[in-house]
């Protein structure tokens, strides 16, 4: 079936023409609506509902870039549509920066660490304890959330980048089942000759073992990194505050904070478009490595 | 998730013995390396996994409102869930929003996958198709309420210019649903053909080649070779589709905040509306657990029925 089809180049395939003209809109369907995003930011506020059709910007501007950023001021902002909350995505940006890169970073090592442990050290009780690992992938979010919002309550650390990141420093389960796959299929030898030296676990781990494991660290790295990034749900509960506010919480307050009836949608589209940037970015740079992970496991 | 029992322990899972030392004594000396190395992790999971399940179930057995302390109250309120309205208003909007997302999101994702793999390989289209997954759920729930808009919304004067009625996407009791569904569609469509698509690349060529020699149908080839091989790949999309369906919450929130009415209070929003609305954390904590207990179940019987974790292959 499939080599048939790809062997036997028949001037006109139907099938294969109708095969490319499906992906084809599925592509479009998938890559418009962000070309709609970038077109509704460019717009001034205003000239939307008069020109709402047109691929083109209506009436070109970057004030909803600068309402975004707060380099506009009130009355300037409630001239083009906007709310004139104070607002300010600069800080936001800054925040979801620190957040992602602190708990994937920590999350990332430790998942590596513990993994290396439960791959390559021999201990009584270790394939139970990694079963009890797994099993809380199971767990619900929503779940864990309520009981976790009381300890960072009770810890005093509503609105701090502690209570923020806390939950996601030490481990992932995915991140330790992932990267155990990779160490247990590594060769031993290079590890063996090392122990007959006497170099210690550590020093081999930190020295033969992570070095070695560049490709797939990056790939949990990132996937891990995304991930955080567009976490919503944590950050709502105990992270509300300006100063520890993320760009997902920030949109939401932007957008609750739309005049009704008249929303400040290029503003809106503008401040989407901040928040998703940074993402697009390391995508473009490393999209292979996400598009060839997917599969290996389901990533939720 | 569920999916680690596609990957039997190997033999590399149980480590070779060395024969220069005897094993206890190596055991017992990797012990002291091995704590020190799950130390970080173990601390993560006590702390934020392993006690809150069980301050979680603790709590569903109290009254507590964050002033004072939990007060023991037995099954009270789980006897007052089970004759809440808005519980099972939350339970069927929650059930109708799985249903439309598994089987258009499964149904187009397999038609992708399949597409790509028998015409368009390229990691560039795969990749493309990605990009709606890794953007947040807020940022698609937001271009989606912008283009889906009553008024301004470009699919609304796509609909007017066609002479038809616009349509109040998130306005309206019986399109609400299908509109939050349906925007997840798009952003997951991608990903789960993705998933798909490496199942089906996992599948040997020869074995197709042999269908085609026997000269099998392409129709009858994809249900009796590609959909039984395809088994494991699919029972585990269905099981990340549906409990990742069952704790949607960021698009509702963003866009409808559980309106019009009740019409999209799905569960987590009913719960995260009890804990940080009405303070009410024990309550709150309670519908968490029967949650949790319908996805356990929801997995176990997918798993079993699916048999998702058995392939054809070996």
């Amino acid at each position: 079936m499939t080599t048939q089809t790809l062997t036997t180049r028949k001037p006109l395939n139907w099938h294969r023409i109708g095969a490319w003209a499906i992906i084809a809109i599925a592509l479009a369907v998938t890559i418009l609506p962000f070309l709609w995003m970038l077109r509704t930011a460019l717009s001034s506020n205003h000239s939307l509902a008069s020109n709402s059709t047109n691929l083109l910007p209506a009436d070109f501007s970057w004030g909803a870039f600068k309402r975004v950023f707060g380099m506009q001021t009130t009355d300037e902002a409630i001239a083009e549509g906007g709310s004139g909350a104070a607002i300010d995505f600069w800080l936001y940006l800054r925040n979801s920066i620190l957040f992602s890169t602190v708990t994937t970073a920590a999350q990332v090592f430790f998942s590596a660490l513990a993994a290396y442990a439960f791959a390559r050290l021999r201990w009584p009780g270790r394939d139970k304890v990694f079963s009890v690992f797994l099993a809380t992938m199971m767990i619900p979010g929503i779940f864990t959330a309520l009981p976790n919002f009381l300890l960072i309550k009770n810890l005093g650390l509503l609105n701090t980048f502690a209570g923020l990141t806390l939950p996601f420093l030490f481990m992932s389960a995915f991140g330790i089942f992932f990267l155990r796959q990779f160490f247990l299929s590594m060769s031993r030898e290079v590890e063996e000759a090392a122990m007959l030296d006497g170099a210690k676990h550590l020093r081999i781990f930190f020295q033969i073992v992570l070095p070695n494991a560049a490709a797939p660290l990056a790939t949990l790295a990132l996937l891990t990194f995304i991930g955080q990034w567009n976490e919503y749900f944590w950050p709502l509960l105990v992270g509300n505050d300006e100063n520890v506010r993320v760009l997902t919480v920030g949109l939401s307050v932007f957008k609750s904070q739309s005049p009704q009836g008249a929303p400040d949608w290029s503003g809106l589209m503008a401040a989407t478009i901040v928040a998703a940037v940074p993402i697009l970015i390391l995508f473009l740079a490393f999209g292979k490595k996400v598009v060839n992970s997917i599969g290996f496991s389901g990533i939720k | 998730m569920t999916t680690l029992t596609k990957h039997p322990p190997t033999a590399a899972h149980k480590a070779p013995q060395r024969p220069t030392r005897p094993r206890g004594v190596a055991k017992l000396r990797d012990l002291r390396i091995a704590l020190l190395f799950i130390l970080p992790a173990m601390i993560g999971l006590v702390a934020f996994c392993l006690v809150p399940t069980i301050r979680g179930v603790y709590l569903s057995f109290t009254e507590y409102s964050l002033l004072g302390e939990p007060e023991w109250i037995g099954i009270k309120n789980y006897t007052a869930i089970f004759a809440d309205e808005l519980f099972w208003n939350a339970m069927a909007v929650t059930i109708q929003y799985v249903a439309i997302n598994i089987v258009f999101q499964t149904v187009i994702a397999l038609g992708l996958a399949l597409l790509m793999h028998r015409v368009a390989k390229s990691t560039f289209i795969r990749g493309a198709l990605l990009l709606p997954f890794l953007v947040a759920n807020v940022i698609v729930a937001l271009l989606w309420f912008w283009m889906l808009d009553y008024q301004l919304g470009i699919v609304n004067e796509f609909i007017s210019w066609m002479g038809l009625p616009r349509i109040a996407f998130f306005g309206s009791e019986q399109w609400a649903i299908p509109t939050i569904a349906f925007v997840n569609v798009w952003r997951h469509m991608g990903y789960t053909a993705l998933l798909i698509f490496a199942g089906l690349q996992a599948i040997p060529h020869h074995v197709y080649e042999v269908a085609s020699l026997d000269g099998a149908s392409p129709t009858r080839t994809f249900w009796s070779i590609t959909v039984p091989l395809l088994r494991p790949v699919l029972a585990l999309v269905l099981v990340v589709t549906v409990i990742g369906s069952f704790q949607v919450f960021d698009t509702v929130a963003v866009t409808t905040g559980g309106g019009p009415v009740n019409a999209t209070r799905v569960i987590q929003m009913y719960i995260y509306q009890k804990a940080f609305g009405e303070s009410d954390f024990g309550y709150a904590s309670a519908l968490s657990v029967i949650l949790f207990v319908i996805l356990a179940l929801v997995a176990f019987i997918q798993m079993k029925f699916l048999k998702g974790n058995e392939t054809d292959l070996d």
